[in-house]
């Protein structure tokens, strides 16, 4: 049986005590049909995620496109060592996309943040019926469309003919359509936008359910002292729901490095490249348009490092805050 | 008295909010649809708010007949109807095998899956591998690595935990091997939550482009977001290079133009999510609760 090649309990420091030969043995023949459903699922990952890591090698040789299979080209190209990332660093590119990439996480955080929790707020202020059902699935429908859809309304919505600049000149408040694609600071402000426009109401949700948990008696008791709405938002519902907003709030500054690829590449034009212009963009255009592979891979490699030890640092914050917020 | 004249002034501004995030988050939709039912001529007069002025529907008629748009819809039907249950039940087989804590060595399984969350090859490797798996312009390459999701497996088994031991235990005693087990007992009360990662699985399929664009060259192999995507391409190279001018010129002559078609094609690939989306949104709203807060 293959059991055995997969059995080697590489992480043995994870094993529980009791390791007796035969137990172990014995234990994993009665558990071989469980192996047997993880199979498909430890096969697909290992082609699909830890191969693909294995070929990070590609950032530190000068892989040619025509030079063998890519897994025989470990063996026979030459090793450049940290020659692309140098080459990253130096080029003048780098600054440029980190600029774009935090700039546009940031301004996304700061506006796609605080609105799923006030509408989740607001939503809960509603009284149960027709319409706060309605509008909650109006809310997360935007979530559910790709961004090929998304993109393809916010171009039309900001375009000279579009409904924006129809409404500005029709008010006199410009004169001319404003080419609000073609601004090049204006776009990070538009991906901001657009990211809370879509994801705004489906991240209320998490909100939502934390509300939910709420005890009711907390209201009760609040109304007996005369407590406005507004009063019973502010300093029951708010407070209750902090641990889960710090929290989501941590692992959101986690994931700043990423900044997204199918919105940039989608709503971005040449007369902005130079402000839309992100990490993964960036990778994808040299890496495969232009077929820069190696370059490609480095700069790959350089986002996965960073935003891992991002995640990881930022995932020890939030336990450690999780416990604290228990007491 | 003054609480109840407090209370109303802030559910008027509750109400006011409420109303403002509807018409922004609804309206780009309904302008899409209005336009796609205007006639060329017409839309380029723009002042469309409220309704199709000119009602056409040259524009669906043009996008209906063009067999690049149905090669498409078929790739990304196939995509969805075979994808989605093989990923349900390659994840959920997963999910059971892992939410047992007598499993051996389960603490490194679990980590070999969960890594994958927070570090990757990126991009170039991931084309390269592909590339020898010879999946590059291939159809499996929109089934096979879609087929397993840490995220999703994570959420069906803190589903699966949370049910009573005592279910397997006696199912055991009755002498059921564990996919007996998984198949006749586990799996039909894990519904809710596998017809919510189901629901997902299958929008990402049907949304999905990237894979598509970058990893398919045959034109056969274009999923109807990848067509779009090309739409869009067009229209935007087409936009810079002299914009109404010369759409206007073209449309002059026809009842539709390349922004009609465009707002055609978009409504077409949104409506079967759209019509689908609010049967299934309260099984996706329990699901998400209930599995992904507890994780």
């Amino acid at each position: 049986m293959n059991m055995q090649t997969k059995a080697h309990p590489e992480g043995s420091g994870a094993l529980a005590v009791k390791r007796n030969r035969g137990g172990l043995l014995g234990r994993l023949k009665e558990q071989r049909l469980l192996y047997v459903l993880m199979l498909p699922a430890i096969l697909l990952t290992l082609m699909f995620s830890y191969v693909p890591m294995f070929g990070l090698y590609m950032a530190f040789i000068n892989y040619q496109p025509g030079g063998g299979t890519f897994f025989k080209q470990f063996f026979t190209t030459d090793f450049v060592g940290l020659q692309w990332f140098h080459y990253f660093f130096t080029n003048g590119d780098f600054v440029r996309i980190m600029r774009n990439t935090l700039a546009q996480s940031f301004l996304s955080l700061l506006f796609g943040f605080p609105m799923p929790i006030i509408l989740a707020l607001m939503i809960n202020e509603l009284r149960t019926g027709w319409f706060k059902r309605t509008f909650q699935t109006v809310s997360y429908m935007p979530h559910f469309i790709s961004w090929v859809i998304a993109a393809n309304i916010i171009i039309t919505m900001l375009s000279s003919g579009g409904v924006v600049n129809n409404i500005l000149t029709g008010l006199h408040i410009i004169d001319e359509p404003f080419q609000f694609m073609q601004k090049g600071p204006l776009f990070w402000w538009i991906i901001a936008f657009s990211n809370a426009w879509k994801d705004m109401g489906f991240n209320a949700i998490m909100y939502l359910a934390a509300i939910a948990a709420i005890n009711p008696e907390l209201y009760e008791v609040a109304k007996v002292d005369g407590a406005s709405r507004l009063k019973q938002m502010l300093h029951i519902t708010l407070p209750s729901i902090r641990p889960t907003i710090i929290i989501l709030a941590i692992l959101a500054v986690g994931g700043i490095l990423n900044a997204g690829f199918d919105q940039q590449y989608l709503l971005q034009n040449n007369t902005v490249m130079e402000y839309s212009e992100v990490i993964d963009t960036y990778t994808y255009k040299y890496g495969l348009q232009n077929g820069m592979f190696s370059y490609g891979a480095a700069v790959g490699l350089f986002k996965s490092v960073v935003a891992f030890i991002l995640v990881i640092t930022v995932n020890q914050m939030a336990k450690k805050m999780e416990e604290q917020s228990l007491f | 008295m003054v609480k109840d004249k407090k209370d109303f002034l802030f559910m008027g501004a509750v109400y006011t909010f409420i109303v403002a995030i509807f018409i922004v988050t609804f309206y780009p939709f309904w302008n899409i649809f209005i336009i796609s039912f205007n006639s060329a001529e017409d839309t380029l007069r723009g002042h469309l708010y409220l309704w199709p002025r000119e009602f056409s529907l040259a524009s669906y008629k043009q996008i209906l007949t063009d067999s690049e748009i149905w090669t498409a819809i078929r790739v990304t039907l196939l995509r969805t109807i075979i994808g989605t249950p093989l990923a349900v039940i390659v994840i959920s087989m997963l999910a059971f095998a892992l939410s047992k804590k007598e499993l051996v060595a389960n603490r490194f399984w679990t980590l070999y899956f969960v890594f994958t969350m927070y570090f990757g090859g990126g991009l170039i490797p991931y084309y390269m591998v592909l590339k020898s798996y010879h999946l590059i312009d291939s159809f499996m390459v929109f089934i096979v690595p879609g087929l397993m999701n840490v995220f999703y497996m994570i959420i069906i088994r803190t589903f699966m935990q949370g049910l009573p031991q005592e279910l397997d235990e006696s199912a055991k005693m009755d002498g059921a091997n564990y996919l007996q087990i998984f198949f006749r007992i586990i799996l039909p009360l894990t519904t809710p939550v596998l017809a919510t990662i189901g629901l997902f699985t299958a929008i990402s399929h049907w949304n999905s482009w990237f894979d598509s664009y970058v990893f398919t060259y045959n034109p056969d192999l274009k999923t109807l977001q990848a067509v779009l995507v090309k739409i869009l391409n067009q229209y935007q190279t087409g936009s810079m290079v002299g914009d109404a001018q010369a759409m206007a010129n073209s449309a002059k002559r026809m009842a539709v133009s390349p922004d009609t078609i465009r707002m055609a094609a978009t409504m077409v690939a949104t409506l079967p999510i759209i019509m689908v989306y609010p049967f299934l949104q309260k099984y996706f709203v329990k699901g998400m609760t209930l599995g992904a807060v507890k994780s």
